[in-house]
């Protein structure tokens, strides 16, 4: 479905004359992994959740499948696009399998409950993210990692045509991270499109077809990791020198951090 | 391993709450068994057998013969109904507490606690010195529900931000809300001329069933019936709640309704209780612990799990109120205040130390 895409024009964020956003214009093709990257404080968050609608932006257009976000219907919506916030407070003991089982909720009535399809979506998303031994668990009981993917769960089984994930793989162990990626990398093999807030550059630069780096707000460029991950860049937009090279084994781009930049540099 | 397991026919996301939810018949049954036991004692005390026949009879309408009219007034004009205004009672408070627990994401609210309660009393104070509650008696608990709404609103649009209300939030905006209507309820008394309505406003905010009868059952019961409704449509809604807003939002919930929704039917549902038994605090905070702890969160189970519990809990406190002494009557919120308020300090100090240290 190449017109399901997301396109962002001109949108700025400016909660009490604070400026966030400033003009982000990005165009997301379907079908592919798109990193967000930038250091902290430059919007990247703000851009998802924009994205996701769950936050109104100041000025600008979202335009989702062709038309307007805000003209969906939560519904319609939640089955098209799902959101991963960074944090999830949760303060009540659900067991891990309701918790999962919540992003069934966009297809369901008031009055109904999960039918049989629904059940080994669900099973098929804890399998995926490798908690399935703990569906029975209190949610409250689970380290950090483990809580994450429980919530990684609850938006593959939301099933949605796009993946709107802020840091999914923050908490996570080394193994459990390159679980993650491999789910995420094998559902956009599907077709499903993944937006991610990322930190790790390296990470980005195997995993994603394109990246967007933002800087204070605004796109500093926009594309294929080799070709906006570039020493200069990095420099300017994280301040930090780096050498690049190449993943021995897997041909990836690998960015090394050298040093923090001087300033005058 | 799993895909065992896969072939079982009951739905498995839904297993946790239907393995349970044989519990909430069972809540029922011990319901009304307490409204048996609760109408058979007293300071006479009727054999269980005579008042479950004399209450099919009075509820039948049968005639009833000549030496036993006495107990049958006993039974049927003056226990049932205060019995039946404990359970109404208990059933909206801790349903009320269930909703605004979920809605302030946060196990700690309570209507009394954080002055829902204190706002009905008000409108019920007012409504009474100045004469407006005379016209009907369906004056009283609209009074009631207004001032238990606009308490509630106030306390919302105070205690949260961004959706998600802080523990010293939500409790300091609580005991300045019960300050300032707990005053201005002061002052209303003290206005009164006519001692015969200080009076009646004074018994009224006690607190407590002493004198409850069909009437005030009768006045409450289409309010407390309307405010059960989301028992069955919101427990979704407020499973989904407890993720976030943000996350609520991106499952395709209209949050900003559910919220106003869930903050009127929890309104009505005290104001509903206020109306009958002035304040009484805590009933709201136990029974949807304790659902919790037996229950699970699932509202689905916990919100009639809670308004069982609740009825059957209150039933309990006013059967032990008006018999514990002898020809004394304790305070009803005395009795929920004794088993409530150390729960409360426990569910404090977990919660404080939680949020010290996050995990």
């Amino acid at each position: 479905m190449p017109t399901s895409a997301f396109a962002l024009q001109h949108i700025r964020y400016t909660p009490d004359n604070t400026l966030i956003l400033d003009d982000v214009s990005i165009d997301v093709s379907p079908g592919q992994w798109v990193g967000i990257l930038g250091p902290n404080g430059a919007g990247k968050s703000t851009l998802l959740r924009i994205m996701a609608g769950v936050l109104p932006a100041s000025a600008g257009v979202v335009l989702f499948a062709g038309k307007a976000l805000e003209q969906w219907s939560g519904r319609e919506r939640a089955r098209q696009v799902a959101f991963l916030p960074q944090r999830t407070d949760l303060s009540f003991p659900f067991q891990v399998r309701e918790v999962v089982a919540l992003g069934r909720s966009p297809y369901l009535e008031r009055w109904q409950s999960e039918g049989v399809e629904d059940e080994e979506i669900i099973e098929q998303a804890m399998q995926l993210t490798e908690i399935s031994q703990l569906a029975d668990r209190n949610v409250l009981t689970l380290s950090a990692g483990e809580f994450q993917r429980v919530m990684l769960a609850r938006v593959l089984a939301q099933k949605p045509a796009f993946l709107l994930l802020d840091e999914p793989t923050t908490n996570l162990d080394m193994r459990h991270q390159f679980a993650v990626v491999d789910v995420l990398t094998s559902c956009v093999q599907h077709g499903t499109t993944v937006v991610s807030v990322l930190h790790d550059l390296n990470l980005a630069a195997s995993a994603c077809a394109s990246v967007v780096l933002l800087q204070a707000g605004r796109v500093h460029a926009a594309g294929t990791p080799r070709a906006v991950l570039t020493v200069d860049a990095i420099r300017a937009v994280y301040d930090v020198d780096i050498a690049l090279g190449e993943n021995p084994e897997t041909g990836a781009l690998q960015i090394i951090p050298l040093r923090a930049a001087r300033s005058s540099s | 391993m799993s895909s065992s397991t896969q072939s079982l026919p009951l739905s498995h996301a839904s297993a946790a709450v239907w393995k349970k939810s044989w519990l909430i018949p069972l809540f029922g049954l011990v319901l009304f068994a307490s409204i048996a036991v609760a109408t058979a004692l007293g300071t006479v005390a009727i054999p269980l057998s005579t008042t479950t026949r004399l209450l099919a009879q009075g509820l039948l309408q049968l005639p009833v013969e000549g030496d036993e009219r006495a107990l049958a007034t006993i039974v049927y004009l003056l226990r049932l109904p205060r019995v039946l205004a404990a359970a109404l009672v208990g059933a909206s408070l801790a349903l009320a507490g269930t909703m605004m627990q979920g809605l302030f994401r946060n196990p700690l609210a309570d209507a009394g606690l954080i002055g829902v309660s204190s706002g009905g009393a008000l409108g019920g104070a007012l409504a009474i010195s100045s004469g407006f509650a005379v016209g009907s008696s369906f004056l009283l608990p609209c009074a009631t529900f207004a001032g238990a709404l606009l308490s509630a609103f106030g306390v919302y649009l105070f205690a949260a931000r961004q959706g998600r209300t802080s523990l010293t939030n939500l409790l300091l905006v609580g005991i300045a809300v019960n300050a300032i209507w707990g005053s201005l309820t002061t002052l209303i008394l003290s206005l009164a001329k006519d001692y015969e309505i200080s009076r009646q406003i004074f018994f009224w905010l006690m607190g407590g069933l002493d004198g409850r009868g069909w009437a005030h059952v009768q006045m409450v019961f289409p309010f407390a019936a309307i405010g059960f409704l989301p028992a069955f449509f919101l427990s979704r809604d407020l499973n989904i709640l407890l993720l976030g807003e943000e996350t609520a939002l991106s499952l395709g919930l209209n949050v900003e309704y559910a919220k106003r929704i869930l903050l009127v039917f929890a309104s009505l549902l005290a104001g509903a209780a206020v109306a009958i038994a002035g304040t009484i605090s805590f009933v709201g905070l136990v029974i949807p612990h304790m659902m919790r702890l037996i229950l699970g969160p699932n509202h689905r189970l916990l919100l009639p799990g809670a308004a069982l519990g609740g009825a059957a809990f209150l039933v309990w406190c006013d059967l032990f109120a008006r018999m514990v002494i002898p020809s004394v009557e304790l305070q009803l919120g005395v009795i929920t205040a004794v088993v409530g308020a150390p729960l409360f300090l426990h569910l404090l100090l977990r919660q404080d130390k939680a949020q010290r240290n996050p995990a």
